[in-house]
């Protein structure tokens, strides 16, 4: 359908995929941190556990109730970060957040894969704190100082 | 005028929206506004913008004329005794913020109740709870049944000697739901409490009347009844407001001021501290003009043949899950079993289709509801049927954009 062509920039086949099939969704082992957060304005929350030893993300898991755009977002971010070490998983936070502002953003250094298809969302800025929640939550959690949404009127 | 040409007073709604002409379903989160609304504000600014109540020059004189005339106009429209029952406030959550603090931080200590219901906007929940925290008083809520309302009966059973304030919307902006305000203030009367109501879905759609309705204080907001954003009316019965503390001090609101003491102006005025929101008074006034011109009666009637024309086509609709009960005011709140309201909201959008996807500033109701989140399409005067089978339409499309997404 030719009309479709605007939401087909948003709805990719993979967006769909891992809203229909998430990755890593469930709870994961002991010693894990877990961090809830939630978008005010929407009702979107997701909880996300990581399991953090030697400075390498060693496991990543996330339940939560959303949109297609945040549950494949957060099935996505939770496959990037899985076996990276601290330190890469926040930059590539940082490529994400770069993508999501419409900045050009590095693509060289980290094999993106599946996360650059969630590029379409910029045209839809209604829908890009839905793409950003788990994201935000896995900065959260380790222990980055995230700026917290504010409750809409 | 004939509500049927209604809608060509309305700029806004003549646009092409992502190549679709605009289908507007979302005026229960505000209004669009008419010709003479747009051009009431324009013409204070061109020709008559200056300070009121103080100063003999002629615009002042013009510019107090129109903020008086519509603090005139807005009495009679809700069947208030009294102009100075009537104070203008920057919208329905200030107003109920107002009461909450003055009245209820006055007039509620330890052990006292306040009764609610768990259909209320978060503007209607939250200011009681900051006022119980700092009293000591204690929350009660009338419980719901299935459908979406409240009993009678149940609000007998809820409201006791200890009850204060009875807090409540007029309409749920969720459900729909139309709340027996008369019954319910009867009530309270008995047990000496007074009742607060949360009019800001039902003044746009309904005649309301102050004396029949006999409750103490109403609040509701200009935007949501063709008006501009910005101002909002609290409605108070005089003895109340009388003995209430002002809630901004200020310019404007004071009679003599002291290096050590002060006295405010009599009511209204010792509410409206600062100068008032003088363009917006003068837009509420016009739709006020507007909307009687069209009829409160015709527009009701108007919303409810559209409501239920939805509710029958909603019904031709597999998976659509419809919320609230069967006689309701004009909006439709949903869920579809696919595809997510967020994900709803934008299909539909593409369409040039706006309606309102969230939590609906309702988080208690939706956990009543069990749901994080659902879609509304709520319906005013320049709504048709056309309006709804568009947005029928929309709903299969996405219901089939998302099963090929899927598939």
């Amino acid at each position: 359908m030719s009309s479709h062509s605007d939401l087909d920039t948003l709805y990719r086949q993979v967006i769909m995929d891992h809203y229909k099939n998430p990755r890593n969704r469930g709870e994961a082992e002991s010693g894990t941190v877990t961090v809830n957060m939630n978008n005010p304005t929407c009702g979107d929350r997701i909880q996300l556990q990581m399991h953090v030893e030697d400075d390498t993300i060693q496991d990543a898991k996330f339940v939560g109730e959303g949109c297609s755009i945040s549950l494949s977002s957060a099935s996505m971010m939770t496959e990037a970060v899985k076996g990276r070490p601290v330190g890469e998983a926040l930059e590539i936070a940082e490529v994400f957040s770069d993508m999501m502002q419409g900045k050009d953003y590095d693509d060289e250094k980290y094999d993106l894969g599946d996360i650059e298809a969630l590029q379409g969302v910029t045209k839809f800025p209604a829908r890009i704190k839905c793409a950003t929640l788990s994201w935000k939550a896995m900065e959260k959690g380790l222990g980055e100082d995230v700026e917290e949404d504010e409750d809409e009127d | 005028m004939d509500i049927k040409n209604v809608k060509d007073m309305f700029p806004v709604l003549d646009q092409e929206v992502n190549g679709h002409p605009l289908v507007y379903l979302d005026s229960a989160a505000t209004s669009q506004k008419p010709l003479p609304v747009i051009e009431a504000l324009g013409d204070y600014y061109r020709r008559y913008n200056s300070n009121v109540h103080r100063g003999v020059h002629t615009l002042g004189t013009m510019a107090t004329e129109g903020y008086e005339g519509t603090r005139e106009k807005v009495k009679t429209f809700i069947g208030a005794k009294r102009s100075e029952e009537i104070i203008f406030t920057r919208g329905t959550t200030t107003a109920l913020n107002m009461v909450a603090n003055s009245y209820g931080r006055a007039n509620l200590s330890e052990g006292d109740e306040i009764v609610l219901t768990q259909m209320e906007h978060h503007s209607n929940i939250i200011p009681w709870q900051q006022v119980a925290k700092a009293t000591g008083a204690k929350l009660h809520y009338i419980p719901m049944q299935n459908d979406g309302t409240i009993t009678v009966e149940d609000a007998r059973n809820t409201i006791t000697d200890k009850t204060k304030i009875v807090a409540m919307g007029h309409v749920s902006n969720v459900l729909g739901t139309v709340n027996p305000i008369k019954e319910v203030t009867a009530i309270a009367h008995e047990h000496n409490a007074v009742t607060v109501v949360d009019g800001a879905q039902s003044v746009p759609h309904m005649k309301v009347d102050m004396q029949d309705l006999n409750c103490d204080f109403y609040a509701f907001s200009a935007h949501k009844m063709c008006g501009p954003t910005g101002i909002g009316v609290l409605y108070g019965k005089k003895k109340h407001l009388k003995q209430m503390e002002p809630f901004e001090f200020g310019g404007e609101m004071i009679d003599f001021v002291d290096l050590y003491e002060s006295t405010w102006k009599e009511l209204p005025w010792k509410f409206e501290g600062g100068t008032p929101i003088i363009a917006g008074a003068i837009g509420l006034g016009a739709a006020i003009d507007f909307l009687e011109d069209i009829g409160m009666d015709n527009i009701t009637a108007h919303e409810t043949k559209l409501t239920n024309y939805a509710l029958e086509r909603f019904s031709e609709l597999e998976g659509l899950e419809v919320f609230g009960p069967e006689k309701r005011a004009g909006l439709i709140t949903f869920n579809s079993e696919e595809v997510h309201p967020h994900d709803l909201a934008t299909v539909l959008d593409a369409d040039g289709i706006a309606v309102r996807a969230g939590h609906h500033c309702a988080q208690p109701l939706m956990k009543w509801l069990n749901v994080t989140a659902t879609a509304r399409a709520s319906f005013y005067l320049y709504n048709t049927e056309e309006d709804i089978d568009k947005l029928v339409n929309g709903l299969s499309k996405a219901k089939e954009y998302f099963g090929d997404v899927f598939a």
